[in-house]
């Protein structure tokens, strides 16, 4: 279970995150929406040891996860896919994607990992040998979360994976999403400003709004809210 | 025909040399984004050190690994010591990016300084291990001599070598995404912090390597103030310049280019414009192709 309780992080002067808490359980997928600004983005840079945090404290099982460099917590399963398709263009899809595993000693689950990714993508299977910056937006978002996969996550934090790319596409990654938690058991804490989109496919919802959380909930009960709707899903 | 293919092969000679060179630089700038003119203080150090197992062994075949080898600790020293507390402290501020350039260049004074102390006016001597004496071919004696075709030979295993672990290892994999990607590759788990050491550490071997090969292949010794370590230093980075320095076959390239092009004005307009025509070169480059002669204009090549 992720555990976050009253977790403040600042900016220097500015407090991007105020007293935020709440749970995840094991297996769940969910979905953290709010305008810009809101602090999504500093919230999931902070669980992955980017971002330090002032106060409060984070557990991901029983480890402790504040105050840990992004390296050491990838070795404790969490994993952490950074806005805007974060990819390293000079790079070939193969090279991406096994940059994930390196860390990783037993050479022949990594192998098993690439399979798991080029089967839930194919299309990245088509490309393994092309440099990276020769994909399309929706395929380098996909080799990210594949590169995240590679690195047998238990936790994967995912920055905006929707931004910038086509309704269709968006559709074809929110349901990989998706699978990710029913099929392969990962916990999944995503960030969305496409809030309609992360609402239909999480379990839990969690609305920041000027680093604190406005409301959380299922994420079928906060659909309906006409608060959350009028603010957020805009009708 | 015959003085063309001689100075050619002059050229090529001295330019793979600088080629070595340019790697040490690319390396740095690549792994840490510092251009380090420290690099011309520990190719210094490190050949005095080779010149000292020289002196003590009569092998120049223990002599250049043992050089190899200082020229990597010393190197990884600097990055660890001076150059990581500073980039940790300088970080994102725009205005303190030229901190660690002006901490390499007092590094390199600190270097000369020590060898001074240390040597005063003696010298180390790498006498050539091989005949520097030219083939003879139809009654005329060529450029191309057994030490010369030492030189060539060992930069071109360098550089098999280089290339292999760069395309075909994990350390490779490690060091070109954190010199891309820096983050994403922390988050990918790389130890990027380790990784930087590795790619200084490379850098301080191909940098004596260089340093070997240029004093055997010059006058055959050094002094702490020797002006063939500055040539050494500048032309590595103009070969660096050429090379677009992002990218190692660039830095390559660039140090054969400018080793002709030295060799061609020397042997036919003359020596006092040899240095003219390496910055003339240097500033023509930065300003009509800064992206290098060869490096891909927006694009970095792994």
């Amino acid at each position: 279970m992720l555990k976050i309780e009253n977790l403040t992080v600042d900016h220097g002067a500015i407090r991007a995150l105020h007293g935020v808490t709440f749970n995840i359980e094991k297996g769940q997928l969910a979905a953290v929406i709010g305008a810009n600004g809101a602090g999504k983005t500093t919230l999931l840079r902070t669980l992955s040891g980017l971002n330090k945090a002032s106060e409060g404290a984070a557990h991901w099982g029983e480890h402790n996860i504040l105050h840990a460099k992004p390296e050491s917590l990838v070795r404790h399963g969490i994993s952490h896919v950074s806005e805007g398709k974060s990819v390293i263009p000079e790079l070939t899809v193969a090279d991406n994607l096994d940059l994930g595993a390196l860390w990783r000693r037993n050479r022949k689950e990594a192998a098993k990992s690439k399979q798991d990714v080029v089967d839930l993508f194919p299309r990245l299977g088509e490309r393994l040998s092309q440099r990276a910056d020769s994909l399309s937006g929706g395929e380098r978002q996909m080799l990210a979360i594949g590169r995240s996969i590679m690195s047998k996550p238990e936790l994967l934090l995912l920055d905006e994976p929707s931004l910038g790319l086509a309704p269709l596409v968006i559709e074809q990654i929110f349901q990989a999403i998706r699978e990710l938690t029913t099929a392969m058991g990962l916990t999944v804490l995503l960030v969305e400003q496409n809030a309609m989109g992360a609402l239909k496919i999480a379990d839990i919802g969690i609305v920041l709004n000027l680093g604190s959380i406005a409301a959380t909930g299922s994420a079928a009960a906060l659909r309906d809210d006409p608060a959350v709707r009028a603010a957020y899903l805009g009708f | 025909m015959f003085q063309f293919i001689n100075t050619l092969l002059i050229g090529v000679t001295a330019g793979s040399i600088y080629s070595l060179m340019a790697i040490a630089i690319v390396l740095v700038w690549r792994s840490t984004r510092v251009v380090n003119f420290a690099a011309g203080g520990l190719a210094l150090a490190s050949s005095f050190v080779g010149a000292a197992i020289l002196e003590k062994s009569g092998s120049f075949w223990i002599a250049l690994p043992v050089a190899m080898l200082a020229g990597a600790v010393f190197s990884a020293f600097i990055e660890y010591f001076f150059l990581r507390p500073l980039l940790n402290r300088s970080g994102e501020k725009n205005q303190e990016i030229f901190l660690p350039i002006i901490a390499t260049l007092g590094l390199l004074g600190i270097i000369k300084a020590v060898l001074n102390f240390i040597y005063g006016d003696r010298i180390g001597v790498i006498p050539p291990p091989l005949s520097d004496k030219g083939f003879i071919v139809s009654g005329e004696s060529i450029a191309l001599s057994p030490l010369r075709i030492l030189i060539l030979g060992i930069v071109l295993l360098l550089m098999i070598v280089l290339t292999i672990v760069f395309q075909r290892t994990n350390l490779g994999l490690s060091l070109r995404a954190a010199s891309f990607a820096p983050e994403i590759s922390r988050l990918a788990g790389i130890r990027v912090d380790l990784i930087r050491t590795a790619g200084w550490a490379i850098s301080g071997a191909a940098g004596a390597t260089a340093g070997i090969l240029q004093t055997t292949n010059g006058s055959g010794s050094i002094a702490p103030e020797s002006f063939e370590f500055s040539l050494l230093l500048v032309f590595g980075f103009v070969a660096a310049v050429i090379g677009g320095i992002e990218s190692l076959v660039g830095a390559v390239l660039g140090g054969l280019t400018l080793g002709i092009i030295l060799a061609i004005i020397l042997m036919y307009v003359g020596g006092s414009l040899v240095f003219f025509a390496a910055f003339l070169i240097l500033i023509l480059v930065l300003l009509v192709r800064p992206q290098g002669i060869i490096g891909v204009k927006g694009g970095r090549r792994a």
